[in-house]
């Protein structure tokens, strides 16, 4: 599709597809949400800009490759592993860091929340692998 | 002890390393140390049994009803250090055979995750898990037997996965209804429940959905249809890899589930148990002899031996469970070498027809030699490993006073022995028929000949210690049949 008007519009609005991937991420801890739902979403923020232009251009103006986002995703569900070998005597065992951040309040970082986001890395990449190799005439 | 869970961090760190990098000359290395990191993990658990009885970890720090057990026993671990021995075998042969061909860029990640999914499912001690891990395994060989992409390939493929996930969904009802009746899946506390449980014939609706499930997964008869349609099509790296681990990890969990927890009703089971090891063994090793593709005879072979596996489990005694357990370690080595050494074969020869083949023994003596190790191991001839294998089932079965199965048993022997001598006529003695196109003489590597004669000396070795090995399996077979250090070191609460 070649839209001025979409492709201007993607331009801005696809910001707001990562904006909120990123809440439904942090607030899936207690609420609706999570890494699995914010992957997607997050991967809706390359698939608009795909449908403004086309797949072929995005996939080469990408920086990372959709494999290294599955990297990086597991690379971060590993490393959630670690602090529990420390703590415990046990793998993936939860550990929780309460931090006291000015005008947020007293937050509680753990271990699930960066498994999480290993999850929503790695779901966007797999999303984003999907749509290129489905898109690509052979 | 965090280090029973290495075995399934170990690949998955390899795959995330394997993601990064771009080269197909990086993999194979990664392939090769991962292989041989692999090993030293499966040897450094082993060693700890010395002074543990059971390995034990509770995933995420939840006592053991609750969470997740990882737990390794004898049996585990001897699946686990053979395993270990397979994947550094096929990591080395899948440098050449694999190498950077077009299409196989990916073939390392999925092996990676086809070992996680398999040292998985050797080390969990929950039914649930187990299951996941059968889908890790389902989904990573989904995508090694298609890789490469031909026809033959999609087709074999999609029967496989079809008949794979039949088996998925009766194992995942099987599960709900042992859920719903006893309110826990870790096998420990499953075992504990059971065992004092009078009313079996409700255990037997899931029990049945198990024996179906992993029926189909250990490919017995009459379930094993899967196997044969698909197991010609990929690559012989990938096909080598699947004889010796996939329907292992079927026969695994039989043993495992049959003796841990469903043990109210043995009669009716390990005579179902029994027959089905009877018909597996003819059936499988008859269809062997019509064949004249060396990948169908052996993937026919394949069948008829998981039928000495179940009929060790079937005579359930712990001199028979010993047997199955060191029939299935040397199956395992024995059947990935003679089809690593039919993929030699076919490189020199350029296909796997029998009836194209011919004049080897002349040609390539090393090579004959190199296929007469596994030919005769698996045909059962001392001194290698096939014969104490069937020699400890036999007797197990005479003991027990099971003979019909035992005389199966014994004349299943000679089939096995007929389709080997079969191969041997075919591709080494006759003379080459003319008028078949060759293609151009090849050297043969280094990579290509290791893994065969690492696996050869391995099949010797197993002849030449039977004693102290079945040693081994038979304190593996005893730990399975007194489950109750099983349950206490899984139940104890972790200080």
């Amino acid at each position: 599709m070649n839209s001025i008007i979409l492709q201007l519009a993607a331009k801005y609005l696809k910001i707001l597809f990562l904006l909120f991937a990123l809440i439904a991420l942090i607030r899936g801890h207690n609420y609706p949400g999570g890494g699995f739902i914010g992957g997607l979403l997050a991967a809706l923020y390359i698939v608009y800009d795909s449908l403004a232009f086309t797949s072929q251009q995005i996939e080469k103006k990408l920086r990372i490759h959709p494999e290294q986002y599955i990297g990086a995703g597991l690379l971060c569900a590993l490393l959630s592993f670690i602090p529990g070998i420390y703590s415990g005597s046990s793998l993936m065992k939860g550990v929780w860091l309460s931090l006291d951040i000015p005008v947020i309040g007293v937050t509680k970082l753990g271990t699930p929340l960066l498994f999480d986001i290993g999850v929503f890395l790695t779901v966007m990449g797999v999303t984003l692998l999907f749509l290129f190799t489905l898109s690509t005439k052979r | 002890m965090i280090e029973t869970g290495l075995p399934i961090l170990l690949p998955f760190v390899l795959i995330i390393a394997l993601l990064f990098s771009r080269s197909a000359v990086y993999s194979k290395w990664i392939g090769i140390l991962g292989g041989s990191l692999n090993m030293v993990v499966a040897i450094y658990l082993f060693s700890q049994l010395r002074q543990h009885d059971v390995l034990v970890m509770q995933m995420g720090g939840w006592a053991a009803p609750y969470g997740i057990t990882l737990a390794v026993d004898y049996l585990s671990a001897l699946m686990l250090l053979v395993t270990a021995l397979i994947v550094l075998v096929i990591a080395i042969y899948a440098s050449r055979f694999i190498g950077d061909k077009p299409g196989y860029s990916k073939f390392h990640i999925f092996f990676f995750s086809l070992i996680m999914g398999v040292n998985g499912a050797f080390i969990t001690g929950d039914v649930f898990n187990f299951y996941v891990w059968l889908e890790v395994i389902l989904l990573s060989s989904f995508v090694l037997i298609t890789m490469g992409a031909k026809i033959e390939q999609l087709e074999g493929g999609i029967k496989y996965m079809t008949l794979n996930l039949i088996a998925s969904l009766l194992f995942l009802a099987g599960i709900g209804l042992l859920y719903g009746k006893t309110g826990t899946l870790n096998m420990a506390h499953l075992a504990r429940i059971l065992n004092f449980d009078q009313q079996s014939i409700l255990m037997n609706t899931s029990a049945m959905m198990f024996f179906v499930a992993l029926g189909i997964k250990a490919a017995v008869f009459p379930l094993f249809f899967w196997l044969p349609a698909s197991y010609h099509t990929p690559n012989i790296t990938v096909t080598s890899l699947f004889a010796g681990l996939l329907t292992k990890v079927g026969v695994y969990a039989l043993i495992r589930f049959f003796t841990l927890f469903f043990v109210q009703d043995v009669d009716f089971w390990h005579n179902l148990l029994l027959i089905m090891a009877g018909l597996t063994m003819v059936i499988g090793g008859m269809a062997a002899t019509i064949y004249f593709e060396t990948r169908r005879i052996l993937s026919y072979h394949i069948i008829s031996q998981i039928g000495y596996m179940i009929m060790g489990l079937g005579i359930y005694t712990p001199l028979a469970i010993a047997g199955a357990i060191f029939f299935m370690i040397h199956n395992i080595i024995a059947k990935i070498n003679a089809f690593l050494v039919m993929g030699i074969v076919s490189k020199i020869k350029g296909t796997f027809y029998l009836k194209n083949i011919g004049g080897l023994y002349k040609e390539r003596p090393f090579i004959a030699i190199l296929f007469i190790i596994p030919a005769f191991a698996l045909a059962g001839i001392p001194p290698l490993s096939g014969f104490f294998g069937k020699f400890i089932l036999i007797k197990a079965g005479i003991e027990d006073k099971h003979y019909i199965v035992t005389a199966v048993a014994v004349l299943t022997s000679l089939l096995t022995l007929y389709s080997m001598i079969k191969i041997w006529n075919e591709a080494f003695l006759k003379k080459q028929p003319e008028a078949t196109h060759l293609p151009p003489k090849v050297k043969l590597g280094i990579s290509e000949v290791l893994p065969s004669v690492l696996l050869a000396l391995a099949s010797i070795l197993l002849g030449l210690l039977a004693a102290p090995f079945f040693e081994l399996t038979l304190s593996a077979a005893n730990q399975l049949m007194d489950s109750d250090v099983y349950i206490e070191a899984v139940l104890k609460r972790i200080e």
